[in-house]
């Protein structure tokens, strides 16, 4: 009510005399005091999503759908040894349209890979040959564009590379150069494609395998409930605040490896703050040097990086983006590091 | 049917059919819309259900924010989550998040709210739509208290009884005046309430704009007004035939004099409630000085009252009288507003006003007008002079208020 009429005034001007003497009336700091030590334990959402259908902690440490137990592995994951020493790996993709729990109580009308957003993860080691069939089940034509070394026939992107619905498409070539990278669809719109949920991890594991550790995937991604161009609800893998009400537990003392992917759409970047501690980043993952020690780190659209720590105190740590406001709206977590054993 | 003629005369029974029934065939045709539902073939299967909220009051207190809504929509509608300036917020709901058609609930919010900013308080449903309401500056919300009672009753006397009262002040003025300059002044008079119709028809109108889409807040507004028009009428007629029965009884110039009154109090009862509202609403902004520009306003509704006395006999006691008619209602506006705020009543009061305001303006005209009809009356120079001078002051008093 911007427009300013006779009444609007006397309204106004009346109640900010009130306001100042209700202030006055407003004694005892112990009141206020209370009230603002609840109000810091209140912020983020309410309740709890359903993990039945998707749960962020076994996605975290889930690749190749070492989630699903052996028969039903076998449906969407085949590994065939190859006579020079690699293997390759068969995956069974297909696109559906679903309704998500992005946050406790929140639905979103996704477009998904496999009925999960993020779509599964991809794990396979340099040289390995992938090989991705591709079942359209949803509504709209799809396509998934590969980061990584291929023949421009696999790249998903031009317009008779779109897979439309009822259609398959086979994506094959080899996993090169080892690093982190990602998959997503690259069919127009671009923008909804992507922030519908058509996205996930795609790991490349050097020939020589990095130090064993313990290793996580984080997407980071946002979701705009309302389209107005404007994500609603921020999170990593895809539930607000899921590791706050689930912390991350890991050791002291052990090696932590976490491959992190921003697929933010509308927000030009993200970044991944954590507490208490610092971490080397290995920006795409591609070399073995480390590009910097820190304890933030910035993605732009699409770009990722692994990042190395260890955990040196027990207890929680929390972890989110240092962009106040995804923060507030879902992507902040918690590790909860638990000393390596009792005796030790 | 006519065997039954000894028992019910078949004119009756026939007349008792004859409207039932089209309303049982009309219950049938709704319980066919609603058993079959064409209109959600219409809709189809996978369409997202029509949601609305509105937020029908916002309190500010230390425990945090407190907003009241309504699902105005047609559909049912599940609130989610709360966000407060772009922040997941724990809140909890009085009784139910999932809201039907109409109904209502209450959200508490402890949210840290910063004194004299501005926050945005946005519900989120279960389907992600997004519902905001901004609190333009946050300032606590006055609960229903003797402080605040006697608050919003200084805040009445001071908009309300104070102005009126000192307008009164003009009576021996206005006593003293040739015809001409009576006319004048009742002119001026018409032109003061003129203002204040068609304020009230703006300010009316755009409160009903506001409102929740089922309240039909324009036809509840010109309904209001001609309700009060037509009971301001029924009043004074009833008013004149008591006075020819008795011979004691008040002049026609009392009685129009007490009509003013009324419609003037009815008038400031709306502007009472408009300020409670504010309270309600939490809006608040900066400018405690200007309500002289307001007093001043209001200052010309005494001399409204006052003005067909002139050539009557008035006792003190009759001036406090009508004075109080005039202005005390804006207490009881005021306090009905801050406590029980809700847009209908604003929207209903204000064409209560409107209307009550409507048939003074008439009334004095014809009454002044005499024998001459209404309009030549109107255009006469010195009564058009006085018309628009009134206008004037209220234009130029009012432009000290914003």
């Amino acid at each position: 009510m911007a427009n300013l009429t006779r009444r609007t005034w006397l309204q106004t001007t009346l109640a900010a005399v009130a306001g100042g003497t209700a202030i006055a009336q407003q004694t005892g700091q112990d009141r206020e005091r209370e009230a603002l030590a609840h109000a810091n334990h209140s912020m983020g959402t309410v309740g709890r999503v359903g993990t039945t259908v998707f749960d962020p902690s076994v996605y975290l440490r889930a690749w190749n759908f070492s989630n699903l137990p052996g028969p039903e592995r076998d449906k969407f994951y085949r590994e065939t040894p190859r006579p020079d020493g690699t293997l390759l790996r068969d995956y069974e993709f297909y696109s559906v349209d679903r309704e998500i729990e992005i946050a406790p109580g929140v639905f979103f009308p996704a477009w998904t890979y496999n009925g999960q957003v993020p779509g599964p993860t991809i794990r396979a080691t340099e040289g390995d040959r992938v090989r991705v069939t591709f079942v359209n089940q949803s509504a709209h034509p799809h396509s998934i564009h590969f980061h990584g070394w291929h023949p421009p026939a696999m790249d998903g992107a031009l317009p008779d590379q779109q897979v439309l619905p009822g259609e398959r498409f086979v994506y094959e070539f080899d996993a090169e150069p080892f690093g982190l990278h990602l998959y997503h669809c690259h069919t127009v719109p671009l923008k909804r494609h992507l922030h519908k949920g058509l996205y996930g991890a795609f790991m490349i594991d050097p020939r020589e395998s990095r130090p064993p550790a313990d290793e996580m995937v984080m997407v980071m991604n946002a979701f705009d409930t309302n389209f107005d161009v404007e994500n609603e609800v921020y999170a990593v893998n895809t539930v607000a605040n899921a590791y706050m009400h689930d912390p991350i537990r890991v050791q002291v003392g052990r090696l932590v490896r976490i491959y992190l992917i921003n697929l933010t759409e509308f927000d030009l970047i993200n970044s991944f703050h954590l507490h208490g501690m610092f971490f080397d980043v290995f920006r795409t993952g591609t070399r073995g040097a480390k590009a910097e020690h820190t304890d933030t780190v910035m993605l732009c659209q699409g770009e990722r990086a692994i990042l190395e720590t260890t955990f040196r105190y027990p207890g929680d740590f929390m972890f989110h983006a240092h962009q106040s406001e995804f923060a507030e709206l879902g992507w902040m977590g918690l590790f909860r590091a638990e000393a390596a054993s009792r005796d030790t | 049917m006519t065997r039954n003629g000894t028992v019910l005369p078949p004119g009756r029974v026939q007349r008792w059919l004859t409207g039932l029934a089209p309303l049982a065939l009309l219950a049938a045709l709704i319980g066919g819309l609603v058993w079959w539902g064409p209109g959600n073939a219409l809709r189809g299967d996978g369409y997202p259900p029509v949601e609305r909220l509105t937020f029908q009051r916002v309190e500010l207190t230390t425990d945090g924010i407190v907003v009241h809504v309504l699902n105005d929509g047609p559909d049912a509608v599940q609130i989610a989550q709360v966000q407060v300036d772009d922040a997941y917020w724990m809140f909890t709901a009085d009784n139910r998040t999932a809201l039907s058609h109409l109904a209502r609930t209450t959200l508490s919010i402890p949210y840290p709210w910063v004194h004299g900013e501005a926050h945005v308080v946005r519900l989120v449903t279960s389907t992600g739509a997004t519902f905001d309401h901004e609190i333009a500056v946050a300032v606590p919300t006055p609960q229903a208290n003797v402080k605040s009672l006697g608050l919003f009753t200084l805040m009445g006397v001071y908009v309300g009884v104070v102005p009126v009262a000192i307008g009164l002040l003009w009576f021996p003025l206005v006593s003293q005046m040739s015809r001409r300059g009576l006319d004048f002044v009742l002119a001026l008079t018409i032109g003061l309430l003129l203002f204040l119709l068609l304020d009230a028809v703006g300010e009316g109108l755009s409160v009903a704009g506001t409102m929740p889409g089922s309240f039909q807040g324009a036809t509840l507004f010109a309904f209001g007004a001609l309700a009060a028009y037509l009971a301001l009428e029924g009043l004074g007629q009833w008013l004149r035939a008591r006075r020819e029965r008795a011979k004691a009884a008040p002049s026609t110039e009392w009685v129009l004099a007490l009509l003013i009154a009324v419609g003037i109090g009815l008038h400031n009862f709306g502007e009472g409630l408009a300020i409670g509202a504010a309270f309600a609403l939490g809006e608040a902004a900066l400018g405690t000085l200007l309500v002289i520009g307001f007093t001043l306003h209001n200052t010309t509704e005494g001399l409204a009252i006052v003005a067909p006395l002139a050539r009557e006999r008035v006792r003190l006691a009759d001036l406090v009288k009508l004075g109080l008619i005039g202005g005390v209602p804006t207490i009881a506006g005021a306090w009905l507003g801050g406590l029980v705020y809700s847009p209908v009543w604003s929207v209903l009061f204000l064409a209560i006003g409107a209307g009550a305001i409507a048939q003074v303006i008439l009334q004095i005209g014809t009454q002044t007008a005499r024998d001459l009809p209404l309009m030549r009356f109107l255009a006469t120079g010195h009564v058009m002079a006085g018309l628009f001078a009134g206008f004037a002051v209220m234009y130029a008093t009012g432009m000290l208020v914003g």
